[in-house]
């Protein structure tokens, strides 16, 4: 369930934390393996994890369930994670996720039916001055405007 | 303008060790493993300094670091708060980018002073090129003998690893922080016991802002006094501004404390043509809102805010124009604390959702007429009444909002649509 390179890559992480605190890498454990598996978590691949770091199911569960990063539901290839803070709201994000919405046939929450793309409309991430801002993968795409949307969009394989 | 955490800004590669070296960089750090300087020289210096948390608590740093039983014989911790989520917030993303060797003397030098051998830089998760520019810089130092085990044969020891979180506001929380460190939820813990006693796996603490970490060698290298003059009174030294909204060069700006709030929206290239400043929310989400008036007579330090009815908070200026439907900011605001409520307390977890609940409805048009009373109530209820700031951070939005632009409440209220976009 998981692979040989993501144990190595979890590994990297355990090191980090002193003996018997292999717990703390669990964040990051629970994303690498949902990176392999259709970037979601199963109560399978939760426990999992929770089995590799010698910690409790429920410990990892919560985690798993606390933080906004992990998925429990199918998602696209790409997740465009849409800003909607006050920073971005006030330059216009609304009316942006719209055209989004629009262009893509989806709404947010939904994923496009050939599985490539789907819309989340986030809380802050943390890139004010850029606004509006959105997230896809490792990337920030910021000071974005419908044409730079659909650029972008377009290019998403 | 940028003379401490963006002095390198307009250099090739700032992010770079040879960069930060080139500007004097580790100098204080190389000083120390030379045994050149001592833990209360330090402390003294920062005190003199006048420098106070940057994350918002504005907490005085050389205070903060004197609390830590440095002599206790146990391991002991610097973690460094790179969890940045305060709407508004965007100046430690790009310390990390742009200076992250900064951050790392910082560090270094908090764990001299504290005897802490070992520290963490917990950056949210989603800032992937941050982390991965702090790795790399992680590397540099590493590699150019800068950390480590006994470094450059003195007695010094210090360690240091990255931690990302997974999406919760919460964690910018200290202790909050710490249970995400040690892979929990992110939920607040009790002080006391004050993580200086009781912190990451149950030893003593010490959690600074990036920030505040990237402020450090400078102020060290150049002097206490040094930093404060640039400031005013009880304001010590620079400080980073995001100034973001209907501004029309939205920017991060490092600036001396005590800059009147009129010059900074200057430098931000004023408010967008044809349109007139409405409001101003002076040091991100969580501070209270401000009319135009009262904040075109502030400056920006600590007690320059306050005095105008505001705080500092993390220096997040969001400042909206009179096309902003003041209803529509609130219910923005108030579905963020709803979401990012850990949940641990009831008043901020049940609290939040009515908060978001009864302006959504008015936002719909099925607004009461006693609903600004029943805001004003649970707002109440929740201030003071939750284990972190959270709770307050939630709360004091609302009151300000209604206490400053209570008409548009009334109009939406009783009319079902926007006083200001109809």
């Amino acid at each position: 369930m998981i692979s040989n390179k993501a144990k190595k890559q979890i590994d990297a992480w355990v090191a980090k934390y002193p003996e018997g605190h292999q717990s703390s890498a669990v964040m990051e454990a629970l994303k690498i393996v949902q990176a392999e598996n259709d970037n979601r978590l199963t109560s399978d691949t939760i426990q999992a994890v929770a089995d590799y770091l010698a910690m409790p199911g429920i410990a990892a569960a919560e985690v798993a369930t606390f933080y906004e990063n992990y998925n429990h539901k199918p998602v696209g290839k790409h997740t465009i994670r849409f800003c909607h803070n006050i920073s971005c709201m006030l330059n216009g994000s609304d009316e942006l996720i719209t055209h989004l919405e629009n262009k893509l046939g989806v709404k947010t929450g939904e994923v496009t039916p050939d599985g490539l793309i789907n819309v989340k409309k986030v809380e802050c991430l943390g890139a004010c001055v850029g606004a509006p801002m959105f997230q896809i993968g490792d990337q920030y795409y910021e000071n974005l405007t419908a044409d730079k949307i659909d650029e972008i969009v377009d290019g998403l394989k | 303008m940028n003379e401490v955490c963006f002095k390198n800004l307009d250099q090739k590669d700032p992010w770079s060790l040879k960069t930060y070296e080139a500007s004097g960089g580790y100098s204080v750090w190389r000083k120390i493993l030379k045994g050149e300087l001592t833990p209360e020289q330090i402390i003294d210096e920062l005190k003199t300094s006048g420098l106070r948390g940057r994350g918002g608590a504005g907490f005085p740093t050389g205070l903060k670091w004197s609390f830590m039983p440095r002599n206790a014989n146990m391991q002991k911790y610097v973690v460094c708060n790179s969890d940045e989520g305060e709407p508004g917030t965007c100046k430690d993303r790009d310390i990390l980018r742009f200076n992250p060797h900064s951050v790392i003397e910082g560090m270094a030098i908090g764990g001299f002073v504290m005897n802490a051998t070992k520290g963490y830089n917990y950056i949210r998760g989603e800032f992937m090129e941050p982390f991965y520019r702090f790795e790399d810089a992680l590397k540099e130092a590493y590699d150019a003998g800068l950390l480590g085990e006994n470094i450059d044969g003195s007695s010094v020891s210090f360690d240091l690893y990255t931690h990302l979180g997974a999406g919760a506001y919460i964690c910018g929380e200290e202790t909050a922080l710490l249970e995400s460190l040690e892979g929990k939820k992110g939920q607040p813990r009790f002080k006391p016991p004050f993580p200086a006693n009781i912190g990451l796996f149950g030893m003593p603490t010490t959690i600074n802002n990036t920030e505040s970490f990237a402020s450090v060698p400078d102020i060290l290298a150049k002097g206490g006094q040094w930093f404060a003059d640039i400031g005013v009174a009880n304001s010590g030294g620079c400080k980073l501004f995001s100034v973001t909204g209907h501004v029309n060069k939205p920017e991060n700006f490092e600036v001396p404390m005590g800059l009147p709030f009129k010059d900074l929206l200057e430098m931000a290239g004023g408010i967008r043509e044809g349109r007139t400043l409405k409001a101003v929310i002076p040091g991100g989400s969580s501070t209270p809102v401000l009319t135009a008036e009262v904040a075109m007579g502030m400056t920006m330090d600590y007690d320059g805010i306050e005095k105008a009815g505001s705080m500092l908070g993390a220096g997040s200026v969001i400042i909206m124009d009179d096309s902003t439907c003041m209803v529509e900011a609130l219910t923005r605001l108030a579905h963020f604390y709803y979401d990012e409520s850990c949940g641990q307390c009831t008043p901020c977890r049940e609290g939040t959702g009515w908060l978001y609940r009864v302006l959504k409805r008015i936002m719909d048009g099925n607004g009461k007429a006693d609903d600004i009373d029943l805001l004003m109530s649970v707002q109440d209820k929740i201030m003071g009444n939750t284990i972190c700031a959270l709770g307050d951070a939630a709360a004091m939005p609302v009151e300000s909002f209604l206490r400053n632009f209570r008409e548009e409440f009334e109009y939406y209220i009783e009319h079902g649509k926007s006083m200001v976009k109809g």
